[in-house]
């Protein structure tokens, strides 16, 4: 196989602050060469450069042997270089098909041939079974759908470099696999891919070779064949891991939240079911199925059309979020960037956010107080950061996930909707935010889970509803759980 | 080899560095440039006659951009408070005139009502009606137009009380000008509202990401209401100080003040977008208008030149500010 791409002594820091020290990457055609390390490490800083998005301090880029220099991200596409971003980075306001061929749009007599987009855009979309109207707006596609037509859009590109950042942070198994096909057709093709992802069982399945950073440092590439979880672990995040799903004593006590035949046609339908203190409850399902439309609506963010909701008792009108907080409810959101942070904002006032009232006397911010427990908050959360005073959009993507966990486990509340909650977040960092999730729950609190990742369902709940095509179709208890009855109750009313 | 790569990455680091301190201080270091400037040529530019005159003038126009800056932290604009101003200056004086025998304080009162009525208005419009703020604040500027006109028929309103003179033209202890020191107190309680309340942390996360806000339980609506209300009664406070300064109600008062708000705020490194700014950086932009003004004026420049000065000054800060960002 021919060396592709070579990146050499690659330096970069941001504001005075070195991430990258002199990393060494290359990549063969024809080849997947996955990029591991722990949240921070620089991955993304990394294939940025590469993309012309950030400009290097020091070191040299090579492409088939040839020295060059890539100052933009149109300068890459030029050169065949396309990336899928670890952040949804699409226009919301435009459709599928204007997203995947923005900047390249099929023109006919000088005006964009809308015909002809939507024509390719159906053809690029069935070749990748993917099931999306090229008319639809983007915005109205959820976090997976979205993700999807990002990978098709870089798919279209024909790169020769193909760089995908986390690019199933948020699909499921089955279009896991469906990446799969595409990945073997574009390597069949001579593409070379970088593939970055915390999932381990991917890395395994799909790439050839395995280069771990840390800190800014690429200290290690193995062919994947001869590398061990362990050794990978260990390198990534420096000591050995023990139990990734820490032991916890279930102590269940009374009901605190009911739900009662909550239905919003089209999206939920009579959906019912008990949470109680001290549970933590998975609600598992195929992308699609309601899970999160269920959970928005009990957050105050859509209305359901009917249906009841019960807290510790008493029956609740949650028409708004501010209603759910104060009852006690949190939304840790699917979609960090969208719902979860203020992007512009310091990390600090990030994490506060929903807690202002409790971190104020009647005129003033408690100021003292509000630093000692972001300082907590964060710490205990190992967010890796220069300065909690800087802009939560300069965090890298896991870290940010982080402070949207910090964010609502600050303030305290009674039950805690995590929506795809360790989306990007490294092994390491997992297992410390298992760890706070048992805390909470062992305090008397509940926890409702979506997850798509079914080992995380499994080993962290106690209880698991499945849904299947907006309607609940079972419910397991701890000693029940197997991958195969939860895939069999998720197809049942496809 | 190694040593060439040190320094190769400091120069890089040095250079980001740099870029930043002058997007965040640019404006004040370009201040400071011109006071020195414009003092050496024309030493009369310090003198203490026209160093008060200036902040006289820059506590009316730093009214307008006060209010402004947190109606832009939202992500909003307000362009009527040049109109707001010129209704609450003709209110205000209607009732200052000797022959209503009014005490000040009613004249006063009734200024800063038409600010609050116009203010929220807008803050409706925007927040509630969803009407763009850029149309919504255009439409009530010609409301208030059509408002200060109506009242005299376009005519000014001469012979204003003494006790509602003096808010314009006193002097505390016959040197501090009533007007700055009015600034100064609204400027001081702005800056531990925005900094110092949860109110204004949530006008900072309105501006930055509203869903975010809504999603943390912030009630967004009421943060962009109130922001517009805020402008509007800051507006019409600039507006009464005015008719008492000139000691006459005049309908053309404020009129395209909204513009050098803006400009003010622009300059101070506030972003239009909204969730990105900073105060002290409008006191900074208040300044440097208003002292480019007076020493344009001393060094005998133009009206006409002027503006095109200004207009480029304001170009500069903006394009200085967005170095930062990458
Ligand atoms: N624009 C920026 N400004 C300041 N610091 C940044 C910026 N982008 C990245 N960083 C910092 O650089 C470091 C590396 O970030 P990077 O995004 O490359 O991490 P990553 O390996 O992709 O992590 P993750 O697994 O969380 O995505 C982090 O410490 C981050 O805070
Ligand atoms: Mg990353």
């Amino acid at each position: 196989m021919s060396l592709l791409l070579e990146m050499r002594g690659i330096q970069k820091s941001f504001y005075g602050n070195e991430v990258l020290h002199a990393v060494n990457f290359s990549l063969e055609a024809g080849s997947v060469h996955a990029l591991m390390g722990e949240n921070g490490a620089g991955k993304s800083t990394l294939m940025n450069i590469l993309v012309g998005i950030h400009k290097r301090d020091g070191g040299l880029v090579e492409i088939e042997g040839q020295t060059v220099e890539i100052d933009s991200p149109a300068a890459a596409q030029k050169m065949g270089i396309a990336m899928i971003h670890q952040e949804l980075s699409s226009v919301v306001e435009m459709s599928v098909a204007e997203n995947i061929f923005l900047g390249r749009e099929p023109v006919k007599h000088g005006l964009i041939d809308y015909r002809q987009m939507y024509k390719q855009t159906e053809e690029l979309l069935e070749t990748l079974h993917i099931t999306l109207n090229p008319k639809t707006k983007m915005g109205r596609l959820r976090v997976a759908d979205q993700q999807l037509v990002e990978i098709a859009k870089a798919v279209s590109q024909d790169a020769r470099i193909l760089i995908m950042d986390e690019p199933t942070s948020s699909i499921t198994d089955r279009e896991v696999a469906n990446l799969y096909t595409i990945i073997r057709n574009l390597k069949k093709r001579g593409t070379g891919i970088v593939y970055i992802s915390h999932k381990m069982d991917e890395v395994y399945t799909i790439t050839d070779k395995i280069t771990i950073l840390r800190d800014g440092e690429s200290i290690a590439t193995w062919n994947t064949k001869e590398a061990t979880n362990d050794m990978v672990v260990k390198a990534m995040v420096g000591r050995e891991l023990t139990e990734q799903y820490p032991k916890r004593e279930s102590n269940i006590g009374e009901p605190i939240l009911e739900l009662r035949g909550l239905t919003k046609q089209g999206e939920f339908e009579d959906v019912s079911f008990t949470l109680h203190c001290g549970e933590i409850l998975g609600l598992v399902g195929l992308v699609g199925a309601g899970r999160t439309e269920t959970m928005q609506s009990l957050f105050g963010l859509a209305r359901a059309e009917a249906g009841e909701i019960y807290i510790k008792g008493e029956k609740v009108e949650l028409k708004k979020p501010a209603d759910a907080i104060n009852h006690g409810i949190a939304y840790v959101t699917e979609d960090r960037k969208g719902e979860g942070l203020v992007l512009p904002m310091s990390i600090a006032h990030n994490t506060t956010l929903p807690s202002m009232k409790e971190l104020s006397n009647k005129v003033f911010i408690k100021t003292a107080e509000e630093k000692s427990r972001t300082d907590q908050i964060l710490s205990e959360l190992r967010v890796k950061m220069a300065n909690s005073k800087l802009a939560v959009k300069n965090l890298s993507g896991g870290n940010q996930q982080k402070v949207v966990l910090a964010k609502w486990m600050l303030k305290e509340p009674d039950i805690i909707i995590f929506d795809e909650p360790t989306r990007g977040i490294d092994v390491g960092a997992k297992a410390e935010i298992y760890k706070l999730m048992n805390e909470f729950v062992a305090k008397g609190k509940a926890i409702i889970m979506i997850s798509s990742e079914m080992p995380e369902a499994m080993g962290m709940s106690d209880r698991i509803l499945v849904l299947s095509n907006h309607k609940v179709s079972g419910e397991l208890k701890r000693d029940e759980f197997s991958q195969n009855s939860i895939m069999t109750m998720a197809m049942q009313y496809m | 080899m190694k040593k060439e790569m040190t320094g190769e990455k400091s120069a890089a680091m040095k250079a980001q560095q740099r870029k930043n301190f002058i997007a965040k201080y640019g404006s004040l270091i370009a201040l400071v440039i011109m006071v020195i400037i414009i003092s050496l040529v024309k030493p009369r530019f310090v003198s203490f006659i026209n160093l008060r005159n200036m902040f006289r003038l820059a506590s009316i126009n730093g009214l307008l951009a006060v209010g402004m800056t947190f109606v832009c932290l939202t992500g909003g604009i307000d362009l009527s408070v040049g109109a707001v101003m010129g209704c609450a200056g003709m209110y205000s004086a209607y009732f200052a005139q000797e022959s209503m025998n009014q005490p000040a304080i009613v004249a006063v009162l009734v200024g800063v009502a038409m600010g609050l009525v116009i203010g929220t208005f807008n803050g409706v419009c925007v927040a509630y009606l969803k009407v763009p703020a850029f149309v919504g604040t255009l439409g009530s500027m010609s409301i208030a137009k059509s408002l200060t006109y109506l009242l005299t028929d376009a005519k000014p309103i001469p012979k204003l009380s003494e006790s509602f003179k003096y808010i314009g033209g006193g002097m505390i202890g016959g040197v501090l000008p009533v007007p700055i020191i009015i600034f100064a107190v609204i400027l001081a309680v702005c800056f531990l509202l925005l900094y110092k309340t949860r109110y204004g942390r949530y006008v900072f996360a309105v501006g930055g990401n509203a869903n975010a806000a809504r999603v943390s339980g912030i009630n967004i609506k009421k943060i962009i209401a109130t922001v517009y209300i805020l402008s509007g009664v800051l507006a019409a406070l600039a507006g009464v100080i005015t008719s008492a300064r000139v000691t006459s109600g005049v309908t053309n008062t404020g009129e395209g003040y909204e513009t050098d708000a803006i400009a003010m705020v622009v300059i101070g490194g506030t972003s239009l977008a909204g969730g990105k700014g900073r105060l002290w950086g409008t006191v900074v932009g208040i300044m440097l208008m208003v002292c480019l003004s007076s020493g344009l004026d001393m060094l005998g420049v133009g009206a006409y030149y002027q503006m095109m000065v200004k207009g480029f000054v304001v170009i500069m800060a903006v394009m200085l500010d967005s170095l930062s960002s990458d």
